[in-house]
């Protein structure tokens, strides 16, 4: 059984005039100790996604249907005694910004003895070891000196590190990591996933990585979710999504890529922006920018199809595959 | 490079120096050191002796990680901002010391576009206003209605449809606000446009979409860009030369097919190592020692020697001056003048 299921979640917001969906219906499994990279622009879903996982959502939003079921159990019909025990303890989330996650007025330490003292039964000295352990893990230098520091004190790629190690300290079976090194810089950001990829192949620990970045979630993840306008669009292994993807939003979006183009050429852009939740076209959400819709993507929703080894929601998908076969025999 | 070199850069920068002062009142300078009251001032070194010059018709594309005074090169160079020392020249003559009232004739020829397209525009004007005012101000000749058409025929070019000029900037997307900001910009048709991280706040799908803009205003307009960024795979498709700064100070300038295929310098190589390829799975990933130290208390000697490999002791106590390499590009390294790198990591 798969660790994580997910199953037709729906998550709605109830503004002053109108209900925006945010989530319709996405439906995917993370298995244990499995790498899944959901990626997509912003306005798509995926932070929503992510925090609906640990029951996060909150007023005006809220889960509409579906289930999300953590070793069988559903989160979002959990009372808060349970959901205190399972955040942290079996699933933790990792957030953007290292600057606004921590508590600026707690130590270091206070942080993450606070956090094993709520889950465990341990003595504050047993705490503070299991602490510097974690730290250790995380690489952070003379782990004993940082316990009494205030957040303010380190750098953004150390406090990144020590949210990683907060995380860590109570060996959950699930990490959901959201856009956790858009705020770093590059040599930074190589860091912290290599980090992140070690501790998770070394512990077994699942990943959910959510980013907007293609070519982060080629180097970190096995599997991958595209989402679009609050849905999933296509879901495969990251290989064959990064190789040959099927969806022609999938296909803009690589292609969009500088490194995709030779250099001073003009790039292959996606026309139009991504649709408001408010004002979500007809049938297919992506027909207004794609150059393939025809007049059925314009009325009906595809439905998500297995296509070879990727499962994709788009009507043209034969055709398209067709045509891309036909170019290729002709270039 | 060689043709280029007959004719003068359109901006030259010698020796730039910007020092922000931390302590600005009398009482925050008083400090006590051993017993005793004295006064010292701690000022941030963001940028220190960077020489460059832009030539005409160039993307300079200027890299590097947040605090390596990227943004405060281009803010000085447009002249948002005074060097504390060392000239900056624009087409031959000198601009840093210049009143407001001389640097206006060549505000019209210089322009800039910022990163934030949310905070760049004024949310009182409309789009009309916000493209007319450039306009009127440089051009105080032309009619209402040559204004008018000015504006119209900038904002077709990029890509806006001008009946929506009655608009306010809040109703429009992060992307289109972004082509507003750049339509502002060749209002007054300009030779210079220095562009601060211009699509670092924007999606992918909309980032090749303004990548694509820029580049086509280049080849219409004939322009040079001053580019500044944090983005490699940008820098590698927009670039035509690049410069790497490190600490306020430049590491490595060459042309773009030269840097990518053979960074010299140890800080280049760790950067390019360190961005995240579609389709190798097993980047060699140069790890760096330690985090950029700050700018307030500058290493002595190679600012980059506190998380290089191959820093030794000349490294610690002597800056290294920028050095011609035979294929063109400037380092400043002492492991790279002595050839200590040679048998590492360049075959990689």
């Amino acid at each position: 059984m798969s660790l994580l299921s997910v199953r037709d979640l729906t998550v709605k917001f109830a503004m002053r005039d109108e209900t925006v969906t945010a989530l319709n219906g996405i439906s995917f499994d993370v298995a244990k100790g499995e790498r899944l990279g959901i990626v997509g622009e912003s306005g798509a879903g995926k932070s929503i996604t992510g925090f609906s996982l640990m029951n996060l959502i909150s007023r005006p939003g809220y889960v509409d249907r579906g289930e999300i079921l953590l070793d069988g159990e559903d989160v979002v019909k959990m009372n808060d005694k349970r959901l205190r025990q399972l955040r942290g303890d079996k699933m933790a989330m990792i957030f953007q910004d290292p600057m606004v996650t921590l508590n600026p007025v707690l130590t270091i330490g206070q942080q993450m003895i606070e956090t094993l003292l709520a889950h465990r039964k341990l003595s504050r000295e047993e705490a503070r070891q299991i602490a510097i352990v974690k730290l250790r893990e995380v690489y952070i230098p003379s782990p004993e000196d940082r316990l009494d520091q205030y957040p303010h004190e380190l750098s953004g790629g150390m406090r990144q590190r020590i949210i990683i190690a907060i995380a860590l300290l109570l060996d959950p079976e699930l990490i959901i990591a959201d856009e956790p090194t858009t705020a770093l810089d590059v040599t930074i950001q190589a860091d912290i996933m290599e980090l992140l990829l070690e501790l998770c192949q070394s512990n077994k620990v699942g990943l959910i990585l959510i980013t907007h970045d293609l070519g982060v979630v080629s180097q970190m993840t096995e599997r991958t979710l595209v989402m679009y306008a609050g849905r999933i669009i296509e879901a495969g292994r990251t290989r064959e999504i990064i190789n040959d993807p099927q969806h022609p939003y999938t296909q803009g979006l690589i292609n969009a890529l500088p490194q995709q183009t030779l250099p001073g050429h003009k790039l292959r852009q996606i026309p139009g922006n991504m649709p408001s939740l408010t004002n979500i076209p007809p049938g297919c959400p992506f027909n207004p920018r794609c150059e393939y819709a025809t007049d059925l993507c314009r009325s009906k929703l595809p439905e998500v199809i297995q296509y070879g080894e990727v499962q994709v929601a788009c009507h043209e998908v034969e055709r398209l595959h067709a045509e891309g076969a036909r170019q290729e025999q002709n270039a | 490079m060689k043709d280029m070199n007959a004719q003068t850069p359109l901006v030259e920068i010698k020796g730039l120096e910007k020092r922000f002062d931390l302590d600005q009142g009398f009482l925050e300078t008083l400090k006590f050191r051993n017993g005793r009251l004295t006064r010292e001032t701690r000022a941030v070194h963001a940028v220190n002796n960077v020489t460059l010059d832009v030539n005409r018709g160039e993307a300079l594309c200027v890299v590097g990680e947040s605090g390596c005074g990227k943004s405060t090169v281009a803010r000085l160079v447009a002249g948002l901002l005074t060097p504390t020392s060392g000239e900056i020249h624009y087409d031959g003559s000198r601009i840093d010391n210049r009143s407001r009232a001389e640097m206006q004739p060549l505000r019209k020829k210089i322009q800039m576009i910022f990163q934030n397209p949310y905070a760049s525009l004024n949310p009182r004007m409309t789009i009309r206003q916000a493209l007319e005012e450039p306009v009127k101000h440089h051009f105080p000749s032309f009619s209402a209605a040559e204004v008018r058409d000015k504006v119209t025929e900038v904002m077709m070019s990029v890509g806006v449809d001008p009946s929506w000029a009655k608009r306010y900037p809040h109703e429009f997307s992060g992307g289109q606000r972004q082509r507003i900001a750049i339509a502002r910009a060749l209002t007054v048709d300009p030779e210079f446009i220095i562009a601060d991280e211009p699509i670092s706040a924007l999606d992918v799908s909309i980032q090749a979409q303004v990548l694509n803009l820029m580049l086509e205003a280049k080849e219409s307009r004939g322009l040079t860009y001053l580019f500044i960024t944090h983005d490699l795979s940008v820098v590698e498709h927009f670039g035509t030369r690049v410069a790497v700064l490190y600490l306020g100070a430049v590491c490595e300038v060459a042309d773009t097919a030269t840097l990518f295929s053979n960074p010299k310098h140890p800080y280049t190589r760790a950067l390019l190592s360190a961005v995240p390829q579609l389709k190798d799975d097993r980047p060699n990933h140069i790890r760096l020692k330690g985090e950029i130290p700050t700018p307030i208390n500058m290493p002595q000697g190679c600012p980059f020697q506190s998380r290089c490999a191959f820093a030794n002791n000349r490294c610690r106590s002597e800056p290294p001056k920028a050095i011609h390499q035979p294929d063109g590009s400037l380092v400043a390294c002492h492991a790279v003048e002595e050839h200590r790198l040679d048998e590492d990591a360049i075959g990689a």
